[in-house]
């Protein structure tokens, strides 16, 4: 059985299954209670879970360092980052803290928190509201990086975050929010972290994405003439580099599709490990299609800045022509 | 075995004008009859430029917008007392702050247009700061350069009662102690930070009280009596430029929402918005005015009328500069000097990208059942 879901609507059922399952799970941060999020992603859940649902004060570092303390007393706390963007209010409880407790401590203590936040633009937001720093948090080692791109994964790689023994840092595409309804199973539904999707099989050309960039390169690759084969990659650390390997070495091309700048992006990181491993498979260099190097620009400019359907096929024809 | 008091602290509530529009002389700052109808018309044009930014919004032709009525008072009482000199470090709320500091409604309007002209500040201004209480150590900066060189000036910092609960803040009044920087913290504290009520912030009974701990003094002030927010200042101000920095704390409301995308109906009450627009600022100033015989109908009318004109122009101003958006530009202030790739990005999105301005319709996705947007999606 399976529902249409908005994938903010699908978060929400993740959360409050797994609220309802483990009374050990907290749900926590700026207006997540009796607001429901500024997002709606936690509406009712603060009267159907009036133990297990807070609001905080306006602190992203007590958000992040709370989050440490009630992992490792026992608590499963599941954090919510208004945006993406403000996490680094609070990036050194992170980076200091939840993503070493487990290897400084040799496994005494460890802390299995979920941090969620909205992420990337395309939503005429205020400065601040439209950044992707996904390979900021796969540099740091000791915390899983996941990013769902439809309302289904949304659903189960949040319960398997939730589920996780150890932090992960869940990014919500917030342009894919309300973008559309899709099927989402009922009840029990979880995704394994750490393994990409094939989306679409094709032979030509293997183009790999995440979050909302999924449905930019859909349409790149339903509208071209190339028989594209698309990896929705879902979690972005630990990378799946089999599934992107495997696909490139069938079809000897590839490109990488990210909204995030394009200087130290996870492109460099996905064409790295495709070097190493499928060097001698490729018929062409593989290709980046990504955010320019400049600050998210604000709104005005912000359709400029993000790559989208015409880009990524632009993108496809120069892995395609060379 | 030794037990002493070591310390003892108490925090001050200043009011000049209560909430009928009564004045306590001895609590008046010095002000001539120009300033006072100045100080007027600013908190009218303020609340004007709201309401008008809001319907602009509503209609589409603007971003998410912040709107500051209700505060009108705070702001402009404490921005008056600033000379043209010392510097304003602001949140994101500002209007009526900026307006007062001579910057053209057409520049707070693009902002909310999402143009980065928006943000192009003149004199000693800082551009809006969207990360809360983040601006608050700049501010501690700046004073700090202010002692370091001598200066005779002072710099003014705001930020909300959500703000105090960030390690910023608190860092940022610990240093400026120190440092004897020429500071002054401006809290509005405007009862709710989007959902969360003052009590929701913090156990303390002020947040005055919050700058006992870095050592400087703290003040409270009633908000929405625009004289008493202009004494408390410019006494704050004259000791921040010896290099005592103070905290105000000015209680004051949040009339309306958050910003555009946020609706209070959700977790505030009808009683209680009613009781703080018993304590307007305007109405209590007019009030004032009227009795010291600066204010009759005619003169309330010609200002009414000189606003509208003003407001319409600056708006048209405003969608004129939104026509003339050069997407490239984005790459034209990143550095001083573009290096070779982002250079070579530019001259690859100039050849490719899509150069034709856009429009400014939408905000933040579907905050609420009423009145928050859906996000457009061109896969729908």
């Amino acid at each position: 059985m399976t529902n249409d879901l908005r994938l903010v609507e699908a978060i929400r059922q993740a959360l409050a299954d797994e609220l309802a399952r483990d009374d050990s799970v907290l749900v926590y941060g700026e207006d997540v209670g009796v607001n429901g999020g500024v997002f709606r992603a936690t509406r009712d859940l603060y009267d159907e879970f009036p133990e297990q649902v807070y609001d905080t004060p306006l602190a992203e570092a007590a958000i992040l360092g709370l989050g440490v303390g009630l992992g490792a007393y026992g608590l499963t706390p599941v954090a919510e980052i208004q945006f993406a963007s403000f996490a680094f209010q609070g990036f050194h409880q992170l980076h200091q803290h939840a993503s070493r407790m487990r290897s400084r401590t040799r496994g005494a203590l460890s802390v299995p928190m979920t941090v969620r936040m909205p992420y990337g633009g395309g939503i005429r937001a205020l400065e601040l509201h439209s950044e992707s720093y996904e390979a900021g948090y796969a540099h740091v080692p000791g915390v899983k990086t996941v990013v769902p791109a439809n309302p289904a994964d949304a659903k189960g790689l949040l319960t398997s975050a939730i589920r996780d023994p150890d932090p992960v840092v869940f990014l919500e595409p917030t342009k894919r929010y309300r973008a559309s309804r899709e099927a989402v199973p009922e009840g029990e539904h979880t995704v394994p972290l750490g393994e990409a999707e094939v989306v679409r099989e094709g032979s030509d050309v293997t183009v790999v994405a995440w979050g909302a960039m999924l449905a930019e390169t859909r349409e790149a690759v339903d509208d071209g003439d190339a028989d594209a084969e698309v990896i929705d990659l879902r979690t972005v650390s630990p990378l799946d580099s089999e599934t992107i390997l495997e696909s490139v070495r069938k079809t000897g091309r590839c490109v990488v599709v990210h909204e995030a700048p394009r200087t130290g992006g996870l492109a460099a990181e996905i064409i790295a490990r495709i070097n190493d491993d499928a060097l001698y498979h490729l018929e062409a260099p593989v290709e980046r299609v990504t955010g320019y190097d400049v600050p998210f620009p604000m709104f005005a400019r912000e359709e400029a800045y993000r790559p989208d359907a015409e880009r990524i096929r632009r993108g496809i024809e120069r892995a395609l022509s060379a | 075995m030794v037990r002493e008091r070591v310390a003892e602290f108490s925090v001050e509530y200043v009011q000049a004008l209560d909430e009928e529009g009564n004045a306590d002389e001895a609590e008046l700052p010095d002000v001539s009859d120009e300033q006072l109808l100045e100080l007027y018309r600013l908190m009218r044009l303020s609340r004007r430029v709201d309401e008008r930014a809001v319907a602009l919004q509503r209609r589409g032709e603007l971003g998410t917008y912040a709107p500051g009525i209700g505060q009108e008072a705070a702001q402009v009482g404490s921005a008056t007392a600033l000379k043209p000199e010392g510097w304003m470090v602001p949140s994101f709320r500002e209007g009526a702050a900026f307006l007062t500091r001579g910057t053209p409604i057409h520049r707070l309007l693009w902002y909310s247009m999402g143009m980065e002209e928006g943000a192009e500040v003149s004199g000693a201004n800082f551009p809006p700061s969207i990360p809360v209480g983040s601006q608050s150590l700049h501010a501690a900066g700046v004073g700090w350069g202010q002692e370091i060189t001598g200066a005779d000036e002072a710099t003014l910092t705001y930020f909300g009662d959500g703000a105090t609960s960030q390690g910023d803040v608190a860092e940022a009044m610990n240093v400026a102690g120190v440092l004897d920087a020429h500071c002054v913290f401006f809290c509005q504290n405007n009862q709710w930070a989007i959902s969360v009520p003052r009590s929701g912030q913090s156990r303390a009974e002020t947040l005055a009280q919050k700058a006992i701990a870095a050592g400087i003094e703290g003040v409270q002030v009633d908000g929405n009596d625009v004289l008493g927010v202009l004494a408390v200042t410019r006494d704050a101000l004259e000791s921040a430029r010896e290099g005592d920095p103070v905290l105000i704390e000015a209680q004051t409301y949040r009339r309306s929402m958050h910003t555009t995308s946020d609706d209070p109906r959700a977790y505030r009450t009808e009683e209680e918005e009613a009781e703080w627009e018993a304590r307007d600022p305007i109405a209590r100033f007019e009030t004032y005015l009227r009795d010291e015989g600066l204010l009759d109908d005619e003169r309330e009318e010609s200002i009414g009328e000189e606003i509208e004109e003003l407001v319409a122009d600056e708006i048209d101003r405003a969608k004129e500069g939104q026509e003339q958006v050069v997407p490239a530009e984005m790459f034209d202030y990143v550095f001083a000097e573009a290096p070779p790739e982002l250079r070579r990005q530019k001259e690859e999105f100039e050849r490719t990208g899509d150069d034709e301005p856009a429009s400014a319709e939408g905000g933040l996705p579907g905050e609420t059942e009423a009145g928050g947007g859906e996000v457009a999606d061109r896969d729908e």
